[in-house]
């Protein structure tokens, strides 16, 4: 037995060359603000698929934590790349939103980039690397530092849905686990490390407890972002492509990071302050500079340390040194093309 | 075409858009009343309850409905394309009038709860009515809700679906072009 | 100010494109590759691209390769995410092989049978000698003709069923499952296995399939019957009540018959292994057959302890479009989770080193 469709593509004639897909990989034509690509539905999924993503999403935000299935689609962008995330960010999206999409909490890494062009382009709608301004923000392995507000809705790429993979890799036995709420496995893991190493070596996809029932995996966030998730005004929706599980946390929902009591949880971060913004109390990523061993520390979240630098500026006047760096070479001048994160370069003068 | 029938969606992609964030924000902050627009509801329901048929009800889901929903089954099916069933234990989303006995629907089992009906149910108003606190997910701090129409015994209803967690039936109430959600998480009492 | 990294993020993705697309079509001075050439003389990867891609359509498929630069894979993965936006308007009633048009059709199970064996355009007993002739455009010696022999061949399970010697087939009366819309679940049916190992990668397949001839869930197989040809595809609109033929497909079907000592219930008989996939592959149509055979081993009450007996296993990485999604994906940004690590270990380290000191 078959399916069977009709393809649009007859014999190698184009229609126009705003209808076609023209290269390998995702590069799509132009469109302006407001309007979509041609031969394709907004925000690319028919709206057969988008019924059935936002019914698996309503159950999924019915009972927080728990994986609910869906019939995932093959997306234009690789599984691993986001496809999960995508769905869900285009089953949600309408014309009015605003999107954010970040990766490594940066908004000009080269796959935050590519997805939101995928979505200025199938559903033109308005992009923003600003956290509040965003009304629906597409995230791979961080949270913004900025408080998300009640109304708007954060959607995370989740690689492997399944908190209890590494103990456990068959997903029927993990299911009756979950059904059971049987989270033994996972307790023991974590008496193993303390009892070992002192501590509990695990630093990012931190394991969580959702609504004191479901075990959840927060995607591969760092360890440091976990408590953001509890009580979260925002509505946090998770998307698993390759897995095809959708899985969701009410606003203000209780989110546990699993913990002993004579071992707390203890996020991780560098003890250093942002070398561009001073910050304290966000997140860093560490940069290299040299290959002597000279190193610095920056914000991971882009956004925030604009911001934050931007303020500084308004108060003192733009002498900070390593100001101009920061906003990086101008495109028509300096860029060569090599997709080389900008962010950082403030390191070099 | 004329087959005497109310016209679905007037611009069906972003109207099932608007629609489904009514919904999923009121799921996400159970109580909370959102709106609905862009349908024709054919008789006897509301603008909401018709665009939340609409936006999620089609030819993969099972419906069910009451005997006063019935009424508006031809534009179901000629809209949606749902199978509608007879009995209520084989649905996926029940429609309905008054209530039904949600012992009588499908709560979905342990390993997959997410298998459980959805039940839209008209009913009156927000407005006028019985108040009713809620408290769980979703909710900073308990909020009141009043619906006119739900059954007397409701919160004994409801405590009893609450206390199949994670199993249970989520509810969508709809009145005139208003509608609010109850998932299965929220704890409902009298105020 | 603050937007400028950004465009160089998107400069940088333009550039890669205009940079692939000139590598794609190597050497201006060299003519274009025609999709017509593809499609004639490269068959068996258009075959590969279609099955893995699950999605008939030869002309397509030359694009897609054309396009991916004969990374077939690639070329699978583009089709399969054009196929996500295809509506769909009809299910296709299910082909029989038993009026298959074959072009080929061999059992290893008998000498001769009704119907006959035919070798078929095989490269069976060509000897691997690479043809220096080719390579200077010789145009191919005329293949001899013969009327077509249009009368439909009997399977050769059919055949075997008539004694009870082989197990029947499945009953057919239920409506199959869709992999496509439905997440995969388990215990997964056969139908939902038989539609994973169709759209599956070749080499996994091959792989699992050789594994259990090594001892790793062995079930003894014969070759009952390999064919390949065409066949038809009805279907049977509502308001016409009635089949009408769409087109044609070619597939390769094998029916292996396997070694069954028989249970408490049941007595000593053949079982089958099944494999059917678009094209022309015999290597995935009877590596699908033995690894369906294996996987079968729970129903049959035989013990589960090799790979290919494991559904699970088996189903979760037969998908080379999800396969290599996932594992390429790790060529993309993780450098906040890196830095947690690192951290991490920092700190592991020093607590190591305190304890140490204050020893």
């Amino acid at each position: 037995m078959f399916a069977v469709c009709v393809r649009r593509w007859n014999g190698g004639r184009r229609r126009s060359d705003a209808d076609c897909y023209d290269n390998s990989t995702i590069f799509i034509p132009h469109c302006p603000r407001g309007t979509f690509m041609k031969g394709y539905n907004f925000a690319y999924l028919d709206e057969q698929t988008k019924r059935m993503i936002r019914r698996a999403l309503l159950k999924a935000v019915a009972i927080p934590g728990h994986q609910v299935p869906f019939g995932s689609r093959e997306m234009p962008l690789p599984y691993g790349w986001g496809t999960g995330g995508i769905q869900v960010t285009a089953s949600v999206l309408g014309r009015d939103d605003t999107l954010k999409v970040i990766d490594q909490g940066a908004d000009d890494t080269t796959n935050a980039v590519s997805i939101r062009q995928f979505f200025a382009r199938t559903a033109g709608v308005r992009t923003t690397t600003h956290t509040g301004e965003a009304t629906v923000i597409q995230t791979r392995h961080r949270i913004p530092e900025e408080t998300l507000r009640e109304n708007q809705i954060i959607v995370y790429q989740v690689p492997q849905p399944e908190p209890l993979y590494r103990l456990e890799p068959s997903r029927v036995e993990t299911k009756r686990m979950h059904a059971l709420a049987d989270y033994g496995l996972m307790h023991v893991k974590l008496y193993e490390d303390v009892a070992r190493l002192g501590q509990i070596s695990i630093s990012y996809d931190y394991p969580v407890m959702v609504n004191n029932r479901y075990l959840m995996s927060p995607s591969p966030i760092p360890a440091f972002d976990n408590p953001k998730m509890n009580r979260m005004p925002a509505l946090q929706l998770f998307g698993a492509g390759r897995e095809k599980r959708i899985y969701a946390i009410p606003p203000w929902t209780e989110v546990r990071s699993l913990d002993f009591d004579d071992h707390p949880f203890r996020p991780i971060n560098a003890h250093q302050a942002c070398g561009l913004c001073g910050a304290t109390d966000s997140y860093k990523d560490e940069v290299i500079t040299d290959d002597l061993g000279g190193r610095m520390f920056v914000c991971s979240d882009t956004d925030h340390c604009e911001q934050r630098r931007a303020a500084t500026v308004q108060r003192h006047g733009p002498a900070r040194p390593g100001h101009r760096a920061v906003s990086g070479p101008s495109d028509e001048t300096g860029d060569d093309g090599s997709g080389a994160p900008r962010h950082g370069e403030a390191a070099t003068p | 075409m004329n087959i005497g029938l109310e016209a679905g969606f007037a611009d069906p992609v972003p109207d099932a858009q608007r629609c489904f964030r009514a919904v999923l924000d009121a799921m996400a902050h159970p109580g909370r009343i959102a709106h609905a627009a862009g349908v024709t509801a054919p008789y006897p329901l509301g603008t909401a309850a018709a665009a939340v048929v609409l936006t999620l009800v089609d030819h993969e889901t099972p419906l069910w409905l009451d005997s006063d929903a019935a009424t508006a089954r031809q534009w179901i099916e000629f809209h949606c394309g749902a199978p509608v069933v007879a009995d209520p234990a084989a649905c996926g989303f029940a429609l309905a009038l008054a209530l039904p006995d949600l012992r009588r629907l499908p709560a979905g089992s342990h390993e997959s709860p997410e298998t459980s009906a959805t039940v839209i149910c008209q009913v009156a108003s927000f407005d006028t009515g019985t108040a009713y606190r809620l408290s769980g997910p979703g909710l900073r701090e308990p909020a009141v809700l009043t619906v006119q129409d739900l059954p007397r015994d409701f919160v004994s209803i409801w405590r009893r679906n609450h206390a199949l967690f994670p199993r249970g039936i989520d509810l969508i109430l709809c009145a005139g072009d208003r509608l609010t959600a109850l998932p299965r998480t929220v704890a409902i009492e009298e105020v | 100010m603050a937007y400028v990294a950004v465009k160089g993020g998107e400069r940088a993705i333009r550039n890669a494109h205009t940079w692939l697309a000139e590598e794609r079509r190597g050497d201006p001075a060299v003519p274009d590759l025609g999709l017509d050439q593809i499609r004639e003389q490269l068959g068996r990867a258009i075959d590969r691209v279609m099955a893995e891609g699950s999605l008939y359509d030869p002309d397509l498929a030359a694009l897609a390769i054309k396009q991916a630069q004969g990374d077939l894979i690639e070329a699978a993965f583009l089709l399969r995410a054009y196929r996500t936006t295809l509506p769909r308007f009809a299910h296709a009633r299910p082909v029989d092989t038993a009026a298959m048009r074959a072009a080929r059709r061999i059992s290893a199970i008998f000498k001769d049978l009704p119907g006959g064996q035919t070798l078929g355009p095989t490269y069976d007993y060509t000897h691997r000698l690479l043809d220096f002739e080719l390579a200077e455009n010789q145009p191919p010696p005329d293949a001899p003709r013969a009327a077509p022999d249009l009368s439909p061949v009997p399977r050769v399970p059919d055949i075997l069923g008539r004694e009870g010697l082989l197990e029947a087939d499945g009953p057919m009366d239920a409506e199959p499952g869709d992999l496509t819309r439905e997440p995969l679940s388990f215990p997964a049916g056969r139908d939902i296995r038989l539609q994973a190992l169709a759209r599956g990668d070749e080499g996994f397949l091959l792989a699992m399939g050789y594994s259990t001839q090594r001892g790793y869930g062995g079930s003894h197989p014969f070759a009952g019957e390999v064919r390949m040809g065409e066949v038809s595809v009805e279907i049977e609109p509502p308001e016409l009540g009635f089949a009408i033929d769409i087109g044609d497909l070619t597939v390769t079907e094998c029916q292996m018959v396997n070694q069954f000592k028989g249970s408490k219930t049941q007595l000593p008989q053949f079982t089958r292994g099944y494999g059917l996939v678009f094209g022309f592959s015999e290597r995935k149509a009877m590596s699908m057959a033995l690894v369906d055979r294996a996987m079968r081993a729970e129903e049959l009450g035989e013990d589960v302890t090799a790979p290919a007996q494991n559904p699970e296993f088996v189903l979760y990485h037969s998908d080379n479009i999800e396969a290599t999604g996932f594992v390429e994906h790790l060529k993309l940004p993780h450098y906040v989770d890196f830095q947690s690590e690192l951290q991490n270990v920092r700190r592991l380290r020093e607590a190591v080193e305190r304890r140490e000191a204050a020893e």
